[in-house]
Order: structure tokens, then C-alpha cells, then sequence
């Protein structure tokens, strides 16, 4: 059936998207009279041409990572939960309890237990929807959707009311004590001789969101719950026909989503403001739909997209900074990529099928 | 003008575009964005204003998330931009985290508040409750219904601080007043829902009130509107809206950010450091009274409060604060 030979899948149909994005984001900066090279060369420079833009890159891919792999899970089993956002500020509160009232003698164990807090916390809040839909039958769109605004005022009263230190007007907690510091790119790879940037917030977050990249292909393809779970997005009626309990299958894939969701947390609160902030997930729950879309929910597809999101975002940050290009005009080419590569996709697919098409028979 | 005064100014400017050459000042506004009609919008205005005074320029960034916040710091400061001002209390944490790698570079913030400030740091607050009181005390002597409004942001200490001197002022004049308090939301999109704030006006009226304060940045254009079209007054917010709506707006709450960072500037690396306050007292705030709005400010109400004003210049009026002790004497959220 496949039209197409695997590299010109994987590869060129992103590739011309991404093109294409780029000659339209071209003539919108032309539009406002700013040098579409050069902006073009601060986004690249600023985003990977040195260790300093790598950081942030990756700061904010590990952010996407765990937000992509969250829809993605769920996506398996025909589940579409956009509530990340509200998973993730939940998850950041499991990890600034963690943090700040448990006297954490090392980071490590640190790390593991602020990773089962954030997991719980995201997986509690998604799994009221997961309930609602499996047996109240309440859309999970709605629901997650509904969800993400109640966290955020559960949020900001726990800020606001609870944890902010006295005569303090910011509504955040206290800093994290140094002993649940998580160390940098910059301090784990100095002692292998790279001398990586100190300002950079990439940090050892980023290994965890690479294995728990590994670990959802591995529950996703090669167990037998992950077998349920796509059989169950497949066809419902074939999912029961075969034993598979629907019930079971949503509040799992929803638990898991959630608490992938939540991990993003344990690399923006802890790892990076290492302290609890209002605005901690600042929009990665919504991105991480569009890099599961765009990474065709598979863990590596979920990865490239998500670092591909990082350059955006880091790229974005230094166009802010250097040129006078408004903000809302960078949203626009960060817009515009998202359109090409996830919502437009069949635009470039089915062209490319044709022209192989052709090629074949010729 | 004299000659020499013209040639003494000339040369004035000459030597303030020669240090601004040398060290151009960074202005980064808080995620509420450059234009919102409001607080960053102020601020920038001030820089503005300064850089056609002096034909200076200066680096300004708007933010998108907040990991950017200790980035365009560090960024700026390297570059050297000097001094770097930011707007916004979210911004005290991360200056105080990054103050002490750049002695060199001064870092100015707005509305921030830190328990230890670094050597090299200024944070410039407003005395928003004393401002709020004068505004308080006309809503209540233009109330006739005895009920009035407060429509406030996202609902954070800051904005309870407004609400509270608010209501402390409108007790002042009427201890029987009923005051209706609404916030616009918990996340940051309450700052820019006029949609939500003209329905929130629409309940309050509905509630009896008829004159309504906003503080709720780009969320208060939708409540000096509503208030138009129902014919009630208004009270806008941080810098003067009473053109907005003349006749509807009774005045405008002003917390002059514009001079705060007009002021900055113009100082440049030399500015202080340490805090600073900025009350009645320093004119840092005050109630708008313009041709606007002269009409609904009668010479007694005037009278009245400017004499409150001077009282609590003078220490006679104690305005309680909401952060004393995180709560309101004459308000409850």
C-alpha cells in the first residue's frame, strides 16, 4: 500500500513543509519591512549556533517531548486529551511539594521522587476525564479542555492563598532548597571535557525525556497492554470483541498521558525556575499536540518534532531580542510551521504520492 | 532663550546622546506585552519619551515564556545595556538571581519586591492603595446608590492592594457604602478579556452599582465601555483613560511608570540603587483630573479630596496596606 518509499515519508514531505513555511514566513517579514536573511540567520545562530542557543533549544524540547508523548499515548487509543496544560500545572505543584517540605539529602533521589510527584499529580487531574468519559460517556475533549482552566484557578489559589512566602507580591513559591538543585548540561558535561553554556536551563530532564521516549515505544509496540491500546483506537467494537475492556483502556491511556504530562514539570519547575511560578507550563501542553500531530504520535517522531519546536521557540526569543519584529509576528512564522507540517500535511503527501506514482509506472 | 541657554542645552543633549552611545539602557516588558493600553504600554511610553528628548535608543524586548526572563536579562547585559530595566513583579526573582554575575550593569524593576536586594539592583514600587483611595472617595461621593464597583485582573496580592485602598477610601466618605469586587480571572488572559469585564460591569450594575473601578489592564477598556453605554460612571486604571470615554469616565487611578522609567533613563548608569517608593508624596501616583472629566469633579469633591491627599501625605490618614498582613480591613476577596 505504501505509495511512497519510507525516506521520502519520513523525510521530504517535512521537509518541503517546512520550506514552504519558511518562504511564507519570508514574505511576512518582508511585509513589515525587515530583512527576511537575516532573520533567518539570527533564528538559526541564536537557536544552534552555539551551546548557549543548544540549551535553550533543548530546554524547551524536553518541555515538548513530554507533552507530545502525553497526546501521543492517548492518541493511540483514540483518546485526544488536550489538557496537558492543566496536567502539567499540576504536575509543577506535585514537585514543589516534593521540594519544599521533604529534606532531600541528594538529587538523585530528588529527581525520582520529584518525577513521582509530578506523575501522580498529572495523572490525578486527567483521571477525572478519563473517568467521566469511560463511564459517563462526557466528551474528553470537553472535559481535559475544561480541566486545564480549573487548574489553573486550583493553582493560582494554592499560590496566592497557601504557598507564597509572607511580603512577597509575586504569586510563587519560595526557592527550592540548593540540595534538590538539578545539575545543568553545562555541570554534566564539563567532566567530559565540553564546556557547555552556564546560562543555558537544559538540564538532566533531558535524559529522563529521552528514556521516556524509549519506554513509550516500548509499551506502545512490544507489551500487551499496548497492543489493547491501539486495538481499542483501531475499532472499539473489535477492541471488546476481543476481550479488551474499554473501561480499563481509556483510564489507563489517560493515566499515562496525564502523568507524562506532568513530567514536563520536573523540567520547568525544577530544573529551570526551581521554584513554583503562576505561569509554568506557559502553553507546552497545547504545543505538545501539534508536535504529537506532526511526529505522527511515534516516540521519535515526538522527539525530532519537539526539538524542532525548541528551535522555534529559542529562535523566536532571539528575534525578539535583536530586531524589531513584534512578538505577535513571530507567532505568525511559529504559526505558519505548525500549519504546514501538522495541518496541512496532505498538501505536500499527496502531490509527492502522484509524482511517485508516475515515476513508478514510467 | 537666550544664546547661552540654547548653546548650554545643545550642548547638554550632546553629552547625554555621547553616554547613551556608550551604554544604550534595555527596557524587557512582562508577558502582558508592549501595547495594553496600560501598565507596560506606560513604560514604554517613558522610554520613548526620553529617546526623543535625548535621540538616544534603547533595546526593549517582549516576552513570550517564562524562561525568558533571566535569558533577555543575561542576554542584555552581556551585550552591555546598562541599565537594564524590567517591568513587573515577576521580574524581582530572576534579577535577584542574576544581579550578582554582572557588578557592572545596573538592574532596575518595577513593582518588585525582594527581602535582600544585590549592591547593583533599584526596585521602584507604587503606593497603589493611596492612589486607589483618592479614586475610592470619589466613587463614593459620585455614587448615588450608595453601591460601587471594583473590577480587578487576575486576581493576585497586587490587585487586591488597588481593591482594598479603594474600598478604605469609599468608607472614608460613606462607612455604609456597599462595594461589589470582582476579579476577572486566575490566569494571566484576565489581563485582556475586555469581553469578561463588560459582563462582569453588566452584574454589578445589575447589583446596584454605578460607579465602577477598573484594574485589570487591557480587561478594563471592556468595563470604561459598558459603563458608557449604560451610563454609569467609570475609574480607569494606571495611565489617564479619561479621554476613553469623556463624561463616562469619572477619573483615572495614576501610577506613573512612564516617569519611573523616563526618570531611570535619563539618569542612566548612574541611578541609584537600593528601593524606592513612589507615593502621593513623590507624585508617583495621583487621580487624573483633565478637560475631560472637569464636569464631573465638582469644586467640593475636589476640595475634599485633595485635603484627604495632603492628610495622608502627612501621615494624618493611615491607608492600611494589603500586604501588612494579607488582608483588607474593608474588603474581604
Amino acid at each position: 500500500m505504501d505509495v511512497m518509499p519510507k525516506w521520502a515519508e519520513v523525510i521530504l514531505v517535512p521537509l518541503i513543509s517546512l520550506v514552504l513555511a519558511a518562504i511564507l514566513s519570508a514574505v511576512v517579514i518582508l511585509g513589515i519591512g525587515e530583512d527576511p536573511i537575516a532573520a533567518v540567520e539570527i533564528m538559526v545562530n541564536g537557536a544552534l549556533g552555539s551551546t548557549y542557543g543548544w540549551g535553550y533549544t533543548l530546554y524547551y524540547a524536553t518541555n515538548f517531548i513530554f507533552t507530545g508523548l502525553a497526546v501521543a499515548v492517548a492518541f493511540h487509543a483514540r483518546m485526544f486529551n488536550i489538557g496537558g496544560e492543566g496536567q502539567g500545572m499540576l504536575g509543577g505543584l506535585g514537585v514543589a511539594l516534593v521540594c519544599l517540605y521533604v529534606p532531600w539529602p541528594h538529587w538523585t533521589i530528588a529527581l525520582v521522587a520529584a518525577c513521582a510527584g509530578a506523575a501522580l499529580f498529572g495523572a490525578a487531574w486527567a483521571a477525572i476525564p478519563a473517568y467521566l468519559q469511560a463511564k459517563r460517556g462526557s466528551h474528553i475533549v470537553i472535559t481535559t479542555i475544561m480541566f486545564n482552566f480549573i487548574a489553573a484557578a486550583v493553582l493560582n489559589y494554592v499560590l496566592v492563598n497557601l504557598m507564597r512566602p509572607a511580603g512577597s507580591m509575586d504569586p510563587a513559591t519560595e526557592r527550592f532548597p540548593a540540595a534538590v538543585h538539578l545539575p545543568t548540561l553545562h555541570e554534566l558535561l564539563l567532566p567530559l571535557g565540553i564546556n557547555f553554556s552556564k546560562s543555558a536551563p537544559a538540564n538532566v530532564t533531558l535524559l529522563v525525556a529521552v528514556l521516556a521516549c524509549v519506554a513509550v515505544w516500548a509499551l506502545i509496540w512490544r507489551t500487551r497492554l499496548g497492543f489493547g491500546l491501539r486495538a481499542y483506537g483501531h475499532s472499539e467494537t473489535g477492541a471488546l470483541y476481543a476481550g479488551i475492556s474499554p473501561v480499563r483502556i481509556i483510564m489507563i491511556s489517560m493515566l499515562i498521558s496525564g502523568g507524562l504530562a506532568g513530567l514536563m514539570a520536573v523540567n520547568s519547575t525544577m530544573g529551570e525556575a526551581e521554584r513554583l511560578v503562576l505561569n509554568a507550563t506557559e502553553g507546552a501542553g497545547f504545543i505538545g499536540i501539534a508536535v504529537a500531530l506532526m511526529g505522527r504520535s511515534h516516540p521519535f517522531g515526538v522527539f525530532l518534532a519537539a526539538i524542532l519546536f525548541g528551535f522555534l521557540y529559542q529562535g523566536g526569543a532571539e528575534l525578539a531580542l535583536w530586531t524589531k519584529i513584534p512578538r505577535e509576528l513571530i507567532v505568525v512564522i511559529q504559526a505558519l510551521v505548525i500549519l504546514f507540517t501538522g495541518a496541512l500535511d496532505n498538501m505536500v503527501r499527496m502531490p509527492l504520492e502522484r509524482l511517485f506514482l508516475r515515476m513508478r509506472k514510467g | 532663550m537666550t544664546l547661552m541657554k540654547s548653546l548650554l542645552g545643545a550642548a547638554a543633549s550632546l553629552a547625554l546622546t555621547a553616554g547613551a552611545a556608550l551604554a544604550e539602557p534595555a527596557l524587557i516588558f512582562d508577558l502582558g506585552g508592549k501595547f495594553d493600553k496600560s501598565f507596560n504600554e506606560a513604560a514604554f511610553n517613558g522610554a520613548e519619551r526620553w529617546a526623543k528628548e535625548t535621540g538616544g535608543s534603547f533595546l526593549e524586548v517582549e516576552l513570550q515564556s517564562e524562561a525568558q526572563r533571566e535569558q533577555a536579562l543575561r542576554r542584555f547585559a552581556e551585550a552591555g545595556a546598562n541599565p537594564v530595566i524590567t517591568t513587573g513583579f515577576a521580574f524581582a526573582d530572576p534579577v535577584n538571581a542574576v544581579a550578582g554575575d554582572y557588578p557592572d550593569t545596573k538592574f532596575v524593576n518595577i513593582d518588585g519586591w525582594l527581602p535582600e536586594i544585590p549592591e547593583n539592583v533599584l526596585l521602584i514600587s507604587f503606593q497603589e492603595h493611596q492612589g486607589s483611595y483618592l479614586v475610592g472617595m470619589l466613587a463614593a461621593m459620585a455614587s448615588k446608590t450608595g453601591t460601587i464597583g471594583f473590577v480587578g485582573g487576575m486576581d493576585i496580592p497586587l490587585i487586591r492592594h488597588f481593591g482594598c485602598g479603594y474600598a478604605q477610601g469609599a468608607k472614608a466618605v460613606n462607612p455604609d457604602i456597599k462595594i461589589v469586587a470582582n476579579m476577572t480571572g486566575t490566569t494571566p488572559a484576565a489581563w485582556n478579556d475586555p469581553v469578561k469585564g463588560s459582563e462582569l460591569t453588566k452584574a454589578q450594575i445589575s447589583q446596584g452599582a454605578d460607579v465602577v473601578y477598573a484594574a485589570a489592564g487591557g480587561t478594563g477598556v471592556g468595563v470604561l465601555q459598558t459603563a458608557a453605554d449604560e451610563g454609569i460612571y467609570s475609574i480607569g486604571v494606571d495611565s489617564n483613560q479619561n479621554y476613553l470615554h469623556p463624561g463616562s469616565v469619572l477619573t483615572s487611578m495614576l501610577k506613573r511608570v512612564d516617569v519611573a522609567v523616563y526618570e531611570t533613563m535619563k539618569s542612566g548608569t548612574d541611578v541609584g540603587t537600593g528601593s524606592e517608593v513612589l507615593g502621593l508624596a513623590e507624585d508617583g501616583v495621583g487621580y487624573a483630573l483633565d478637560e475631560n472629566n472637569e464636569k464631573l469633579i465638582t469644586p467640593e469633591m475636589k476640595e475634599k479630596v485633595d485635603q484627604a491627599r495632603q492628610d495622608i501625605i502627612d501621615g494624618k490618614i493611615n491607608v492600611v496596606s494589603y500586604y501588612e498582613n494579607d488582608s483588607c480591613p474593608a474588603l474581604s476577596f
